[in-house]
């Protein structure tokens, strides 16, 4: 009745197999992508490619810088706005987790973490470029902070929750306010995580396009103007790799690779925080 | 002197006040911004829903031009790249969870593909589009043509496709973290009594983190029915309703997301801009509903 031990075991190693099998085939695509990236993108980028704005169709040369500055300046302030807010939020979710306020805007940012983008999008569309009456780089900041927002205060609240409460008693037993004992006791304890969370999110938000289509739009030209629109790296290589040219191919593959060196930087700095403090996220 | 530190806690005290009401108003601002998201989208697409009622999701025809709207070819075309993506990802996102959590929780090999799943994710999904659009769809192509359907290169399979490849790390990754968390009395046991390999993972960890590895399905699932850029640039974009099933699966379509993308700034009446906007309103809810069971189920989970 019961079947031989050979042959179970010869099923035993049959499905170890199949399962390496499949687990490192998705290793190929992976590579492929990547290195066809590189390859394509790599002899593009040079100093004129950094420094110059797109070229007309038919004319050589051409390079990003609009959507270099577009896209540094709409996360830097996309980050201002969401780092504060989003570590108060994950103070408030690690410090009281059985208000009901907690058990609300616990719910809203597990919501909030599955908007689609586009969604976003929409929706600052109506906020403020309705009433603004123009597309704007301010726009496309508010869109991308709504979208750091979930990975900022997770991470917050994720690693001051591990923190032991001796900290926090001790610190309160000697008569530090409260906070005092938050920002300069529990927050430095717990800075490796929400950095790592906060350079996650970076990486997260720079390559996000759909949020911007209604947005920030996009603009040929070198803007540094908040309330015009302003380009961004995603949304220039949308814009160019969709076109029927040659010559603005070749720069949306430029521009990839650039973006995808920002994205790999960011991420691969994620880990050496998350490394050097181990940190759990 | 006296009256100097008394002055001192009352200003620290006042600050500690003001800062416990900002940490308050921070959480509450979440909330707003949630229902600021449900009451824009419901406003906004209040005069579609109006005048075309629940009919809206079953109309079979999307023609801007003469101000017909029905929703039902985006809801085809959503469902069925999700799907398709969704089955295709699913044996490697368990082969990886298997891997990872079992077989090989150590060491450079394991780290080296955790890195790679991660970096899966990571890759701006605009990248994956252009890729697909430039190397998938040639290959996709010849495919076709040696198969016998038409063509078209772009479709429906090309963005399901792409779609597999990125969302493999979502259910991938907490896989990995659920099948450890299956104690090991539970494993010993079964190999004390003579289990193989195979056998502990099918009647022992399998079992044990069913309703997790489906979580983790499910929010595989969300993302992809949300995903906008690389299915935009690969699905083709015809709102009309294919005649056939191998059409409907070979041939060019579009999905919730990619005619928002593609027809929002087009919009030029306002019924039209409406109609794109309660698409946005049920592909809010759609994602919203299955992100929540999802992450239901594995809190009820790790609580156990």
């Amino acid at each position: 009745m019961e079947a031989k031990i050979g042959f179970r075991n010869t099923k035993s190693v049959i499905f170890k197999g199949i399962i390496v099998f499949f687990a490192f085939i998705m290793v190929v695509p992976l590579m492929i992508i990547l290195l066809y990236i590189i390859k394509q993108g790599i002899f593009q980028v040079n100093w004129h490619f950094l420094t110059n704005v797109p070229a007309p169709v038919g004319e050589p040369g051409g390079g990003i810088v609009n959507a270099l500055v577009g896209s540094f300046l709409m996360v830097l302030m996309a980050a201002v706005v969401a780092i504060p807010v989003g570590m108060a939020a994950g103070i408030y979710l690690s410090e009281n987790p059985r208000t009901k306020l907690a058990y609300y805007s616990g719910l809203c940012v597990d919501i909030l973490q599955g908007v689609p983008s586009i969604v976003v999008g929409i929706v600052v569309y109506f906020w403020i470029v309705k009433p603004l009456g123009t597309f704007s780089a301010i726009s496309g900041s508010v869109a991308l902070a709504i979208m750091m927002l979930p990975i900022v205060i997770r991470s917050t609240e994720q690693t001051l929750k591990l923190l032991p409460d001796s900290l926090k008693e001790a610190a309160l037993s000697l008569g530090v306010p409260y906070h005092r004992v938050i920002l300069k006791v529990i927050v430095p304890c717990g800075f490796a995580g929400i950095l790592s969370g906060i350079t996650l999110s970076i990486a997260r938000v720079i390559g996000e396009t759909a949020p911007l289509l209604f947005t920030a739009f996009g603009n040929p030209y070198l803007s540094t103007s908040i309330t015009k629109p302003m380009e961004s790296l995603p949304h220039l290589i949308f814009t160019y790799a969709t076109s029927p040219y040659d010559d603005w191919h070749n720069l949306a593959w430029g521009a990839s690779f650039i973006l995808l060196m920002f994205v790999l930087i960011l991420n691969i700095v994620t880990k050496v925080i998350t490394r050097k403090w181990k940190v759990q996220l | 002197m006296e009256n100097k530190r008394l002055n001192l806690s009352n200003s620290q005290l006042k600050w500690e006040t003001i800062f416990k009401k900002i940490l308050i108003a921070m959480s509450v601002l979440l909330v707003l911004i949630i229902l600021g998201v449900l009451a824009t989208l419901i406003k906004e697409s209040w005069p579609s829903i109006k005048a075309l009622g629940i009919g809206f999701l079953w109309g079979k025809v999307w023609d801007p031009v003469s101000n017909v709207y029905g929703a039902y070819p985006f809801l085809v075309g959503t469902l069925l790249t999700s799907f398709i993506a969704l089955i295709i990802s699913i044996p490697f996102s368990y082969a990886i969870a298997i891997y990872l959590g079992e077989y090989n929780p150590k060491g450079w090999l394991s780290d080296l593909l955790k890195n790679a799943i991660e970096l899966i994710a990571a890759v701006p999904s605009i990248i994956y589009g252009f890729w697909g659009l430039f190397v998938l769809v040639p290959v996709i192509r010849t495919f076709e043509m040696k198969i016998g359907v038409a063509p078209y290169g772009i479709g429906v399979f090309t963005s399901s496709l792409i779609l597999a490849v990125m969302i493999i790390p979502y259910a991938a990754s907490l896989g990995i973290t659920l099948i450890r968390m299956v104690p090991s009395p539970l494993k010993e046991g079964a190999y004390a009594l003579g289990a193989t390999r195979f056998e502990v993972i099918k009647s022992v960890i399998m079992p044990y983190t069913r309703s997790g590895l489906f979580a983790g399905v499910l929010l595989s699932l969300g993302r992809a029915l949300g995903e906008t850029m690389a299915v935009t640039m690969l699905i083709g974009n015809t709102s009309a309703v294919a005649d056939s099933i191998k059409n409907a699966i070979f041939g060019p379509g579009n999905t919730m997301a990619s005619v928002i993308a593609n027809e929002f700034t087009e919009a030029d009446h306002s019924e039209y801009l409406s109609a794109l906007i309660e698409l946005g309103l049920v592909l809010f809810f759609v994602t919203v509903v299955i992100n929540l069971i999802g992450k239901r189920i594995i809190t009820k989970f790790t609580n156990n």
